[in-house]
This record gives C-alpha cells, structure tokens and sequence, in this order.
C-alpha cells in the first residue's frame, strides 16, 4: 500500500565513474598544462646552449636548452590531452609532480644556459629554509584540524625566536627552546580561551597575537637588549651529519647534513601524519574539527580537546620559533618576516594534511633559493616574481582551479554544546 | 512578546515615532566598551612597562617606575596635543588611518573581512605616484586625478577579491592575505623599473617624486609654515561623512547591509549577492586607495616599498574600535594617531621604546573584540554589543 | 531489559511538550510513537536519551530509578538514539565513525583492524551490508543510517530509538530499513519507532502509542486499529480552525504551472513533473508531510531556484526564468517558510524591514537615494493597519515575538498590489491571536481577487483556509481535491503516501 514515488530515481549514486568535481579538476588541469606548454614553447624554446648542473663531489650533469624545452613542450601537450580525455585519476598528484619538475629543470636550463650552475646548492636550501615554515605548519594543522582557525603562527613564531634567544642568552640554548615553547603554549592558550570562552572572532585574536607579539618583542628588544647586548646573543646551531647516511652522494648533503631542526620538521610531518590518521587522539581531533555536535553525542570532550590540542600548537610554533635563534644567533625585529602566513598557505595549499604541507613547503622553499640564485643568473626574470609564486599559488589553489581544496568544516566556528 | 528593555512597555499597539531611528542608543556597548578597552590596554601597557624596567625593579625603585610610566603617558599625550607640531602629526597620521579604517568597517558591515588593507593603499599609492611625476599642470587637475588613479588602483586591487569571492568563493581572509605580500612584490619590483625608478646611483626601490604642483595644499599654513597637516585630512573626513551618506541614505548601502546582516534575506529580498560583494569589496579597496594616493601627495610624495606598512592591521583596530560607524570610526582615528604622533615624544622624554604603542594597540583590539573578556574584568552588565560579524569557515 | 517513562513533564517557556507521559519498552519488541509534528515524541525521546532533563516524572531501568544527566549516562545504561540528522563525520570511513569515542587501540595506534571487523560482525549479524572502508559522505542516506544503527549496537544499547527514521529514505531504503528492524527485534532489543506515518506505524509496530499534544491519548495493537482510526486518534476530533469566508469566485488562472521539475545538485528529483493552476479569487492548500518537495516548488516559483524543466506562468505570461526581482514586480508576494532567516533582517529595524522587498523603487527610493522618511511613514501606517505590538517603528525586528515578526513580513508583502499571493507556514511558530488574523488577511486578499497559494504542513490550517487542496507527496501531487467534497482523514491518508485507488476505499 505504500506507494514507491520516487522509485524510478533508482540508485543515484551510481551516477558515473567521476565525479563533477572531479571532472572540473581534470579539465582544469589539462587547461594548465596547455597554458604551460605554450609559455614554454614561446619563452623558453629561443635560448641555445648547455647549461651544466654540478652536484657534490664535481660530479655534474648537462641539459641542452632548446632540446630540453622542446621536450617538456611536447610532453605538456601529451598529458594535457590526457588531462582533458580522460583524466588521471589517482595519479593526477604524480602527473603534477612530474610536470612541475620537467617546468622547473627547462627553466633551469633555459636560465643556465652556456654557463653552470650548483644546483646541489639550492637544493640544501630547499631543504633548510622551509623548516620554520613547516614546524609552524604542523601547528596550523593541528589547530584546524581541531576546529580552531590559527591566523597566529606568525605571532607565535616570533615569540618562540624572540624566547629562545633571550632565556638561550641568559641560560642555555636549550633552556631557551623550551621557554619559547612554553610561552608559546601560553599565547596559543590565550588564543584557544579567547575562542572558546568569550567567542570572539578566531580571525581576529589570530591578528591581535600576530601584532601583540610584534609589538611587545619590538618593544622588549629595545628595553632589553640594547643596555644588555649579551641578552641577545644565543650562537648558532651547526649542521649536524648523521653518520653513515650523509656520505650517500647526492642525498646525502642534501638531506643528512642539515641541523636538528630540519631532522625535527621531518619528524614531526611523519610523526603527525601518523597521529592525526591513526590513532585515537587524531580521530577524536579530525571529528571535532568537523563535527563537533557528533562527537560530543559520543561523549568526546570538545572544549577540553580543543584547549588541549591549541596549546600543543603553540608549543610546537614556539619551538619552529627558536629556529630563528639557532639559524642566526641573535634576535632583529620582525625576524620571522612573514613566514607564519607562508606556514599558514602551506596548511591550506597542503590541503590539511603534514605532508602535503610538507610538499608544499618544498616547492616554496626551492621557489625562495631560486629567486636568490636567479640574481646571480641574470635572466631578466625579476626575483620578486619568483618570491610572489608561493601566494599566487596559494590564491589559485583556494580559488578552487586545481581541486577544491576543503579545510575542516568547523574550523573558526565557537562550538555551543546547547 | 520580548521586551528589549526599552523604557516603553512592549504591548500595546505602537505610536510610531518616525524621527527616532535609534531606537536604544546603547550606551553601554557603543561608548562605555571602547572607552574602557582604552583604559585597560593602557593599564596593561603600563603593567608591561614597568615589568620591563630591569634596572629600576633591580634597586626597588618602585616610586621611579610609577613616575616613568606616568611621564611616558603624558609625554605621549603631549607629543600628540600639546603643540601644533604634535596636533599636525596626529592629523598627518589619522589620515590613511581613518581612510583604510572606513574601508574596513565598510567591508565588515557587507559581511567581508577586508584583510587586505595594505596591499589596496599600496596599488593605490602606485598609481598616485605614477600620475604624479609623470603629468605636468596645475594641480587643481593634477591632484583629483592622482586621487582619483589612487581610488582606482586600490578598487582593482580589492575588487579583484570580491571576484574571486563571487565566483569561486575562495575565502576573503587568505585570499587578502596573501595578495598583500603579492602588492608588496609587484610595487618592489615596479620600483626597481626604469618607469618608476627615481634617478641616481641608489639601487633602493624608491620612486621618482611627484610634481610640486600634486602637493597637497597645507592645512595649519595659517599657523606656522611647515607643519605637514594638509587637505588629505579633509578628504579623509569628506570620505566618512560618504560612508555615512552610503549607508544612512543610499540604496547601495541598505543592499550592502542587508548582504552582511543576513546572505539569505538578501537573496529572497532579489539582490544580487555575488555583484554586491564585489561592490563592497571594489569600494572598500577604493578608501583604501584613496589612502594610498593621499599619502603620496600630502606627505611621502615618492613611493616606498614600506610606504604601506601594516596599515591593514591597524585599520581593523581602527574600525573595530569605532565600532564600523563613521563618527566611531573618526575618532578611533584621530586616537591612533594621537598615538602614532606622540610616540616619539614617548621614547625621547620617558625613555619607553616607541613599539609600546604597537602594543597598547594590539590590546585595544583585543578589548573591542571581546566584549565580554572587558565586561567581566569591569563587571558591567549588559547584553550583546559583539560585532555581529563573524568567520564562517574557509568554505568548501 | 524494560523501560519505563513513568510521568514524563517536560515544559518550554510557554508550552508543555510532554505532560505526563507514560511508556513502557520492553526488549524484543517495536513500540511506535505516532503523533503530529509538533505533538511532542521528539521532547519525549531525547528526555529518555539524556540531552533533555524532564521538569517531573522519571525513567526506570528493570524497576530501577536512573536520572541520565548526559547522552553519556544514556549510552552506559543501554539506550542508544539514531538521531533524524545523522550524527557521522562526513569525511571519515565507516569504521572510524563506528569507533569514534570507544576507540580500540593496539600499543597506543588505532587498531582499525579490529573496528573493522566488529563492524563486518555487526553488519553481518543483522545484515546491514556497509563497507567499514568506505566514505561515508560518498554513501546514500540509507547507507548512512546503517553507520548510525551499527553505532548503536557497537556500544551494546538494547534500547534503540528510531527518531523520524523513514523520514528522508527512499521507499527500497524503507523496505530494507523494516528488515533491519525485524532482525533487531530478533535479537530482543527494544526498539521505539518515532514516526507520523500511519502505515508504517501500523506495519512495523507490535505497540503503538498515539501522542497528541505532549499526551499520550492511546495505546493500541496494530491488529486492533485500522489507519482511519489511528488518523482520528492522531488528528484529534476535527478542531478545524473556523475562519469565516465567504463562497470563492474563482475568476482567470493568476499561476498556471505545467509539468514543473526541480532536482538537488546530485539530480535527485525534489518537484516531479508537477501540474497545477490558482486562480484570481481562490485559496489553493498545499498539504503534505515537511520535506516533500513543498519547499523547492515555493522557491521554483519565486525564482529562488533554477528549474529543471517545466513552465510557470503568472496570470498567462511565462515567467520560467525571471529573476525573483523582477517576479515580485510583476505581482508575486512572497511569505517564507522560514521567516527568521529569509523574511527578515533581525537586527534591522521595522521600517528597514518593511522596506525590505520593494526598496529599489518608488516610492522606498529615486535613484541611488532612499527614502526612509517614505518607509517610515508607510511603516507607521502599515503597524497600525496590522496591528502590529511594537515599541515602535525603529525597533530590532529580531526582539518582537513571533507573531509580530509574522505581521511584518505579512504586512510588507500583501499591502501591496499583488496577482499571486505565496504563503509557506504563514503560522508557523505564531501565537493563537496573530494565527486568526493572518487567516482573515490571507482570506481578504482572495476576496479582493488574488490568486492565493499556501503552503502548511498543518492539516488544520490547509483545510481552514483552502478552497481547493493540492497533497504533495515525494515531489509529486498526488492529490486535487475540493475543501467542499473531503475531509482530514482522506487528507491525512495521501500525506502518509497512500495512492488514490486505495484511498477510495476508505474515504467515505
């Protein structure tokens, strides 16, 4: 007797193998690497000559640029058509991959070209300069994740260097570290209590702490270290080989002979993955950063979670902060010049995963060494260009163009357990 | 039926009064919370001041640092009034803060966090720049169209945001972000260029000057020649009593309104969600832009690439602290360029690092937007009073 | 395992949601709790299930006292609730939004192993057939109810509540659903089946229990009732809402919608192929149970939502694809189902509000400049035509009650030359006074020969106020009747899904 009206609707879900979303994707990348290959085809196809990539040990390799750009020319076209027939699937990443490597050695080669070039050089850089970038972005994750939006990294960056270089000086260096951790925890704490208590706006506390920090470590450098110069003088950290593994040719110096910091970043992206993906806590943590209500319905403690998790936050961008103090041994104003917002695009371009925010961080860290290297290349190709990359991704990656890119669905939102 | 708490009893058919618009003023939230997030920004401040005083914490001169702290508040108060000097800076410096404070406050009240305050004045400022050494005339024309190129470059710029928004919904916070550090890139790199380069051996990026004709006239000439006060101030006033007209008077401003007060009043009421956004944030970046250009011509007359520093921060404390109206916002103005004029004075004569004020101003952001935090530490009572603007994820 | 509610009073300022309510739940066997929307079975459950505290009364475990301050004390003591809005991660597998909160762990990692086999052992058992790998937001609404059902057993409840749990399946999903239960039922868990939809009540149910207004009215045996008694026990005696009006004249067509579609983003059918006509001076009732296509086809006519395929016309003329603007230029007044969030700006004031739909003209406004002297002058006649209780013109429309609110937006939208008058719920949420004068209003302006559409999902108000009856029903109508010839119980069995071939057998 009950009648079935929407039963010639029959099984929705079957609605094809790909979905919208999908489609626009590979659409929206074969579209990109059609636009690349005609940017090389135009730019990159008129220098001739050699360029020569040295590597450790006088060990080099050699790419001819004409023959090389066409080559990356007529593959682009290939996997464009591929992209726009049928897509890649589950190997779009890989795809992606090997046409930002096959874009940025074409380009090598066209801005080496008759000359040489030490590309092991700006490969320990892209390795190095990323790290506070990462750290931070590991404590981004962790806030989002949890259902709190961390406009704040930069604040509690800057806090953790201006910390470990003024209790390193005055202690030790370690000592130093943990203070810019604890003070770190203790600004994230306020962020969270802010949030979480009074409600107030996360985008905006996330700006007080920024410019909070940077005005009172503006304000305390000068009542301090200026009558006190040995307050602000902590050393640096030297890079510390790990035995065996650093005389691997090529990989070696690249990744083995970095300081602790960028063996802790490493750490932290893998330990983080783990965490957040395969135990309890990073099950509880992903559910209340995407619904909290569910959650709480199955007695998981939201407020206390999110207090918890903000503060470890802190603590671990308080200690991507004492990089700072490691890699240059003193403290300047304002040192950690933007880097908190790079970790913040990093989260979001890594689509809230460590090791996303890891590749990402990577391939702004290899845009920052090439844009110093390119000054001394002169290919006409100004550096701020170079350095603008890392936010134009960030802005086509939100604009949804490579795939949307979801964060947690309650993150900035105050959670009423009523 | 609720009764707000109006002295009126709420039953009974109502005598329309049709010149009482607001109905409650509420004085508790609109005066008496900005009031005493001053107060208590500047009690922290001191807290930190002599915290900080080693030496004088060392000897137990405890009296000592009562007095530093109270000579560095009142040095501070007569760097920025107690001479025609000080009167000068702190119009010279409520200028673009007032400008980029109504732009924010005019993107908070379309619903839109406008982040991207110092990226707008500096596009802004370029084009200002550009108009200005590269035209010769009389300035009556010279300076409305430099002006004018400033309100340009500054609406392209936020516009620009509100597209992105209106048609992808990528999210306004990330997205001002980070095309404040793109600004910064393109004007660092435009400085460097031939078009834009001032002559001479330097390799600094800093632009050619602008004509003397693009000069802003002075304003306290009258007073004593060379003060830096000048017109731009007046426009900057002119542009809030615009703000108020838009949303007082205009039908753009009640759409706009409507947008922010309620997305989904608005699309059953027939406006047009994604156009207004776009407006807003075209408009927004425009104030922004006017900023920028006024800059240029009444004070800085070359561009640099520090021109815009982190304006956009401090417009957001600025109308937070006006509360997004346009006389709010003025005075909140003219407060934080009290501050930024009595500075110096501060550092010189109390011998209290000028950065004090960056600090103090981060608190008074800190007390506005948490109204309940100021309420409790003052136990005041009273309902509402947040900012009716809120985060709504990063979209999806 | 047996559950008593013994005397269950729950008050919310201004009404009583349960008064006095007794049940008892035995395990082994499904208990149906009939009722209206708004007869108070939801209060009830989540009372029993821990979010709600009852002012008196109080719930027995096997004879034993229990006060359950949390869901938490309520899952512990064995009571489990698959909520009408699923409470699952979207983004998470099936397996971990099983575990989320029991989690099973080996040397500190989540041991997704063993939550995956209990979930295959739960699905198996009671043969609910998910995936404990698969996505749950890329699984359908019934898939999804069966992570919420396997949730419950997971953590050993023997009492399991079902709020609204056919509500939002399609009718195969029913099907295998009623398997479900069957095997649950089996298993000797007690299960209560919250539902308004008399045919499954009386398909599924070894008990039913009829709530009407916060109190239980009845506790029957499905053999013993027929679904025209349950409808009469359900319904009440027929308290029609008597609103004085006149015969109809119903004069040319004012809408004439042809084979109109509207589908979801995902091509779900939510209007399906639907054909009606108003006419100038008639009042035609939308009826039908909340979310069957009444919503979409209210936005498909005011422009709010594209249209699939199909026609809308306005006293003749195609509309199909004007904007909402331009709709209520031509003479379509619009009051939302939902007034809070579409119908008004709560932080505005009254004249701003009243304002509100038709500011971009004259006389609200000229040009870029509007005219607030003009809206507050047409405010302060409007509030006083309408009798409107409000301090005064400049207050918040969001601090007036309910009713008032509703005057409003009613005020705005009929004060003005209209052809199509389309009203969602135009009572919802409003007091009785306010109830009586918007119907005399809806009424007037047939009277004065507007085509009057209203949407309510209270059958008194539809009978009330119509003078032809649309029943809609999965997107379709499945009914045109004339107020004159039926009656509520005829009504009711076409809101429950009944096709009309079986109808006519009970309809006298």
């Amino acid at each position: 007797m009950i009648e079935t009206p929407l039963a010639h609707l029959g099984d929705t879900s079957a609605a094809g193998p790909r979905t919208f979303a999908e489609r626009r994707r590979a659409r929206n990348m074969g579209i990109t690497y059609l636009v690349l290959a005609v940017i090389t085809a135009v730019f990159l196809t008129g220098h001739d000559g050699t360029a020569m990539f040295k590597l450790d040990d006088g060990r080099s390799f050699s790419l001819p640029a004409q023959t090389t750009a066409w080559v990356a020319v007529a593959m682009f076209s290939v996997l464009a058509g591929g992209a726009l027939w049928r897509g890649y699937g589950k190997l779009t990443n890989a795809v992606l991959a090997l046409v930002t490597v096959t874009l940025l050695m074409t380009f090598l080669s066209w801005s080496a070209a008759g000359t040489s070039f030490s590309l092991i050089g700006v490969l320990v850089s892209t390795v190095g300069y990323p790290t506070p970038i990462v750290i931070g972005a590991m404590s981004g994750i962790i806030c989002e994740r949890s259902g709190i939006v961390n406009i704040a990294i930069e604040g509690l960056l800057l806090n953790g260097a201006f910390m470990a270089v003024f209790i390193g000086s005055v202690t030790t260096f370690w000592i130093g570290v943990l203070a810019a951790m604890v003070t770190s925890a203790l600004l994230a704490w306020l962020l969270a209590w802010l949030a979480i208590r009074f409600k107030v706006d996360q985008v905006i506390v996330g700006f007080f702490i920024n410019f909070f920090v940077l005005g009172l470590t503006n304000f305390l450098s000068k009542r301090l270290f200026v009558e006190h110069q040995n307050w602000n003088y902590v050393g640096t950290l030297r890079p510390l080989k790990i035995w065996g593994l650093h005389s691997i040719p090529v990989i070696g110096p690249i990744l083995f002979e970095q300081t602790v910091y960028v063996y802790v970043a490493w750490l932290l992206v893998f330990g983080l993955t783990w965490l957040l993906f395969r135990t309890r806590w990073g099950l509880r943590t992903r559910s209340v950063g995407e619904h909290p209500r569910a959650a709480d319905t199955l007695g998981i403690n939201v407020v206390r979670l999110r207090y918890r998790n903000v503060i470890i936050a802190g603590a671990i961008a308080g200690f991507g902060g004492s990089w700072f103090a490691s890699n240059v041994g003193q403290f300047n104003q304002n040192m950690t010049g933007g880097r908190g917002f790079i970790a913040l695009a990093v989260v979001i371009v890594g689509r809230w995963k460590p090791i996303g925010a890891l590749c990402a961080a990577l391939v702004f860290g290899l845009f920052d060494s090439l844009g110093n290297k390119l000054a001394t290349l002169h290919t006409g190709i100004p550096s701020e260009f170079i350095s603008m990359l890392p936010y134009l991704a960030t802005v086509v990656v939100v604009c949804g163009f490579v795939g949307r890119s979801r964060g947690p669905k309650a993150a900035g939102q105050p959670y009423d357990s009523q | 039926m609720t009764d707000a708490g109006t002295p009126e009893p709420a039953t009974g058919t109502a005598r329309a009064r049709p010149l009482q618009r607001l109905e409650h003023i509420d004085a508790k939230n609109t005066v008496l919370v900005p009031v005493l997030a001053v107060v208590s920004a500047l009690v922290v401040g001191a807290i930190i001041v002599a915290a900080t005083d080693i030496d004088r914490l060392q000897h137990g001169a405890f009296g000592g640092i009562a007095t530093n702290i109270l000579d560095a508040y009142k040095a501070l108060f007569v760097g920025a009034f107690g001479s025609w000097t000080g009167i000068s800076e702190t119009l010279v410096f409520a200028t673009p803060l007032l400008l980029t404070g109504l732009a924010v406050a005019l993107s908070f009240r379309s619903g839109l966090f406008n982040i991207g305050a110092t990226g707008q004045m500096l596009m802004g400022g370029m084009a200002a720049v550009w108009i200005g050494f590269t035209m010769n005339g009389p300035g009556i024309v010279q300076i409305p169209l430099a002006m004018l190129a400033g309100i340009a470059g500054g609406m392209v710029w936020g516009g620009m945001i509100g597209v992105l928004k209106a048609r992808t919904g990528a999210h306004e916070v990330i997205t001002t972000i980070m095309t404040n550090y793109i600004a910064l890139a393109l004007v660092t790199w435009m400085l460097k260029t031939t078009a834009f380069k001032q002559p001479g051996p330097s390799g600094n990026p800093i632009s050619k000057a602008i004509a003397n004709e693009a000069h802003l006239p002075k304003l306290l000439d009258f007073v004593r020649p060379g003060l830096r006060a000048n017109i731009g101030f007046l426009v900057a006033l002119a542009a809030a009593v615009g703000v108020w007209w838009l949303f007082r008077k205009s039908k753009l401003g009640f759409e706009l309104r409507t947008v922010g007060a309620n997305p989904d009043a608005a699309r059953y009421a027939g406006m047009r969600i994604g156009t207004l956004t776009v407006v807003a944030m075209a408009l927004s970046g425009g104030l922004a832009g006017l900023a920028g250009a006024v800059n240029i011509l009444g004070t800085n007359r070359q561009m640099t690439t520090s021109f815009a520093g982190d304006i956009g921060f401090d417009a957001i404390a600025v109308a937070l602290l006006g509360r997004n109206t346009s006389v709010g916002t003025v005075l909140a103005a003219l407060l934080f360029g009290a501050l930024e004029a009595g500075k110096t004075r501060m550092q010189l004569d109390a011998d209290v690092p000028l950065d004090l004020v960056l600090v103090v101003r981060a608190l008074i952001v800190l007390f506005i937007a948490a109204p309940l935090l100021t309420r409790m530490i003052w136990r005041i009572k009273a309902e509402g009073g947040g900012l009716g603007l809120s985060f709504r994820g990063w979209g999806s | 395992m047996e559950l008593e509610l013994r005397g269950i009073t729950k008050r919310f300022p201004g009404v009583v949601a349960n008064d006095d309510v007794n049940l008892t739940i035995r395990g082994g066997e499904v208990l149906a709790l009939l009722g209206e929307n708004g007869a108070g079975k939801s209060t009830l459950m989540n009372v029993l299930y821990g979010l709600y505290h009852a002012d008196e009364g109080e719930i027995l475990i096997d004879g034993v006292a229990r006060r359950f301050a949390s869901p938490r004390d309520a899952i512990a003591a064995g009571v489990g609730m698959v909520h009408q809005h699923f409470m699952l991660v979207p983004v998470f597998t099936v397996a971990e939004n099983v575990v989320m909160g029991v989690e099973p762990t080996r040397f500190g990692a989540l041991n997704i192993r063993e939550a995956r086999r209990e979930v295959r052992a739960i699905s198996k058992e009671y043969h609910l057939d998910v995936d404990p790998d698969a996505i749950t937001e890329t699984l359908p609404v019934g898939l999804q109810q069966r992570i919420e059902i396997i949730k419950v057993l997971f953590r050993n409840a023997e009492i399991v509540i079902f709020d609204e749990p056919t509500a939002v399946l399609t009718p195969q999903e029913i099907e295998a659903f009623f398997r479900i239960v069957e095997s649950l039922r089996v298993a000797g868990k007690g299960i209560v089946f919250i539902t308004h939809k008399l045919r499954e009540a009386l398909r599924i149910a070894d008990r039913i229990v009829v709530l009407r207004r916060g109190r239980t009215v009845g506790e029957v045996l499905p053999a013993d009732v027929d679904d025209r008694r349950l409808a009469e026990m359900m319904v009440g005696r027929p308290v029609e809402l008597v609103v004085k009006k006149a015969e109809a004249h119903p004069g040319d067509p004012a809408l004439t919608v042809t084979d109109l579609t509207v589908a979801d983003a995902d091509g779900r059918l939510l209007v399906d192929h639907v054909t009606f006509e108003v006419r100038a001076g008639e009042i035609v009732g939308v009826a039908g149970v909340q979310g069957n296509g009444q919503t979409e086809l209210v936005e498909a006519l005011v422009g709010l939502r594209r249209v699939e395929s199909g026609e809308i016309a306005l006293a003749g003329r195609n509309i199909t694809h004007h904007s909402p603007r331009l709709r209520h230029e031509e003479g379509i007044a619009h009051i939302p189902e939902d007034r809070q969030r579409d119908g008004l700006v709560k932080d505005f004031t009254v004249f701003e509000n009243i304002a509100l739909t038709g500011y971009y003209d004259e006389p609200f406004s000229s040009g870029p400049v509007m005219h607030w002297g003009t809206a507050e002058r047409e405010a302060t006649r409007l509030v006083e035509e309408f009798d409107i209780r409000t301090p005064s013109i400049g207050t918040a429309t969001g601090t007036l009650s309910g009713g008032n609110q509703q005057k409003v937006i009613v005020a705005r939208e009929i004060s003005r030359d209209v052809k199509l008058a389309i009203a969602s719920q135009p009572t919802r949420g409003v007091d009785v006074g306010s109830i009586e004068y918007i119907h005399d209003r809806i009424v007037g302006l047939r009277d004065r020969g507007v085509g009057v559409l209203v949407v309510s999902t209270e059958l008194d108000e539809v009978m009330a106020l119509a003078d032809r009856v649309l029943v809609m029903y999965g997107g379709r109508i499945v009914a045109d009747l004339d107020r004159a010839t039926t009656n509520v119980n005829e009504i009711g069995l076409y809101m429950a899904g009944a096709t009309s071939a079986a109808t006519r057998e009970h309809a006298p």
